[in-house]
């Protein structure tokens, strides 16, 4: 397959509701058979965004470019061959599940059988409900299912596990994971952190229409984490030698709890050092930030 | 066509599971057919009814007024409501061709419309002493062309009114003036000057005149044309302005 060959690239998106600017600069690119994560705070463009690459939204500015097709001259290349759960859709109350699925399958007989699509994502039950009966969160499992019933090359999923209950939303990123190792690429817009932390390959942090960030879960931990923390309680005694100790920077204490902070393998370090000054403490432990420290660092949100 | 077909028959299954709207489509026709029959009967009066009786006058029309009533109420709702809570997003997001969509709305209006009719013309002829169409092809032909003008009508109103609420209330009023003043209500000849110009400009009046044509041997003169025409206007416009959100 070509590797490297971005599925999806856009240069300077930009995107206006009358004189509002909801997209102002946007620049990222995806690679086949990843799961590239969306993460921003509410209204931060991340729908229009996405919406734009399925062409469901004229643009204003910038390059675009969605498994080689131009999503506005383009767009129904680009949809016939993705597969798309819209944040805010809907089917008629009074159509059953097997109905929908049936639908949307024979857009591409040689997609998945419905009837397997279904019972993936647990609606096998539930084939000859109404779809106006379903709770929300057997809406939402639903049109993931659709968005899949065409076998696409490219799936968005715009905030797939709001509404579902802990179980199911693990069950869901199992379901992602397979479609990926199935070659399927996977944009993830999601508000949930442990969601972009367990499923994306990469993400961007979108806030007021712009990136703030790019990179993997882990690297912009690192880059935005503020560094790796060890703490431990100990009499309280003054340990300023902490510092000199190899990839600590600076020390704090407060009463008997101290606080080291540093970046790397920090904590290897500090116990080394402390059990050579013949300190065990009982509760020594790394803190690392999280990436919800992070967006909430990126995003101006914190204080 | 197979998803056509496929969604033409899912959009006729969705339509039966709506109590009201079928009582409405079936009902509402024979309701007013048996109030008119029982005001007017089917005595001849040379001066209105274009010279024959009210029944024979009715019976005709109301064919064309039942395309007229699922053409202008029930389908711009169904689109426009459609669009309204994001159903033809989600089509569009997967690609559904949007002539299959229309389309298949469409072709369920046309079902219930030929189903209301034929309904009408059995209780009309088991409740009156009504004669049988002179040229069955041209009474056929009448209503296919006046469920396809109405059903234009009605893709234009869905695709232009934002929401069900304002496609309701629009297409109750044109179909309640069309009622009127289009020869559906009181006959065409008790119309005063300006009215009478007015129902000469509605598309049910020369919808109605084509059906006449063929059940009585009446001239419908340029009616043919004019349905005709406004079919293919108002279609030209529903293909123009249809809008998924
Ligand atoms: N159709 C529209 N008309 C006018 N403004 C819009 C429209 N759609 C979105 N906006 C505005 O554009 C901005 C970005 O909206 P968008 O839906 O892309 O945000 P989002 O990042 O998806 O937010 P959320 O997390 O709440 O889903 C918001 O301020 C929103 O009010
Ligand atoms: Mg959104």
């Amino acid at each position: 397959m070509l590797r490297n060959v971005p599925v999806i690239s856009v240069a300077h998106l930009q995107k206006r509701y009358g004189s509002f600017t909801a997209v102002s600069d946007v620049s990222f690119h995806v690679e086949e058979g990843e799961i590239f994560g969306i993460l921003g705070p509410n209204g931060a463009g991340k729908t229009t965004t996405v919406e734009s690459l399925q062409g469901l939204r004229s643009v204003d500015g910038g390059v675009v470019s969605v498994l080689g097709f131009d999503p506005v001259t383009h767009a129904a290349e680009i949809r016939r061959r993705i597969g798309s759960q819209l944040q805010e859709s809907a089917l008629p109350d009074r159509m059953k599940v097997w109905e929908a699925a049936d639908l949307f399958g024979s857009l591409r007989p040689t997609g998945p059988d419905w009837h397997e699509l279904i019972a993936d994502w647990g609606l096998a039950e539930k084939k000859d409900a109404r779809f106006g009966s379903l709770s929300g969160g057997q809406q939402q499992r639903l049109f993931v299912a659709l968005a899949l019933a065409n076998d696409p090359q490219l799936v968005f999923l715009d905030e797939m596990t709001t509404g579902l209950d802990p179980a199911s939303r693990r069950v869901a990123w199992d379901l992602i994971r397979q479609i990926r190792d199935r070659g399927t690429t996977v944009v993830l817009v999601t508000h949930f952190m442990d969601e972009a932390e367990n499923l994306c390959d990469r993400l961007i942090v979108v806030d007021s229409g712009r990136v703030v960030a790019t990179g993997t879960p882990q690297g912009l931990i690192e880059e935005y984490g503020g560094g790796v923390r060890v703490r431990f309680s100990n009499g309280g005694a003054d340990l300023d030698w902490l510092r000199e100790v190899p990839h600590v920077h600076d020390v704090a204490r407060e009463r008997d709890r101290y606080e080291v902070r540093g970046d790397g393998p920090v904590l290897a370090h500090v116990a080394a050092a402390l059990v050579a000054h013949g300190i065990a403490p009982v509760d020594l432990r790394q803190e690392r930030a999280t990436l919800e420290d992070v967006f909430l660092s990126l995003t101006g949100e914190a204080e | 066509m197979r998803l056509l077909a496929k969604m033409s028959w899912l959009e006729m299954k969705l339509f039966l599971r709506e109590p009201l709207t079928v009582l409405f489509a079936l009902a509402l026709p024979l309701l007013v057919l048996f109030v008119m029959g029982g005001v007017f009967g089917n005595e001849v009066d040379a001066e209105f009814y274009r010279g024959i009786g009210a029944m024979d006058y009715y019976v005709p029309a109301y064919i064309a007024l039942v395309t007229a009533s699922v053409g202008l109420i029930s389908l711009p709702v169904h689109i426009a409501g459609n669009r309204e809570l994001g159903v033809l997003k989600r089509y569009h997001a997967s690609s559904m061709p949007a002539a299959t969509v229309v389309g298949a709305s469409v072709v369920t209006t046309f079902v219930v419309a030929l189903f209301s009719a034929v309904l009408l013309v059995v209780a009309a002829s088991l409740g009156y002493d009504i004669g049988a169409p002179d040229s069955i092809p041209m009474v056929v032909a009448a209503f296919v062309l006046s469920a396809l003008l109405f059903a234009s009508l009605g893709v234009l109103l869905g695709a232009v009114l934002p929401n069900s609420r304002a496609a309701q209330a629009l297409g109750v009023l044109l179909w309640f003036v069309m009622l009127i003043l289009g020869g559906a209500g009181p006959p065409p000849e008790v119309l005063s000057g300006a009215m009478d110009v007015v129902g000469q400009a509605t598309p049910l009046r020369h919808a109605i005149r084509t059906v006449q044509d063929g059940w009585l041997t009446l001239d419908a003169g340029l009616s043919w044309l004019v349905v005709g025409f406004i079919f293919a206007v108002a279609t030209a416009a529903a293909i123009r302005f249809f809008r998924w959100e």
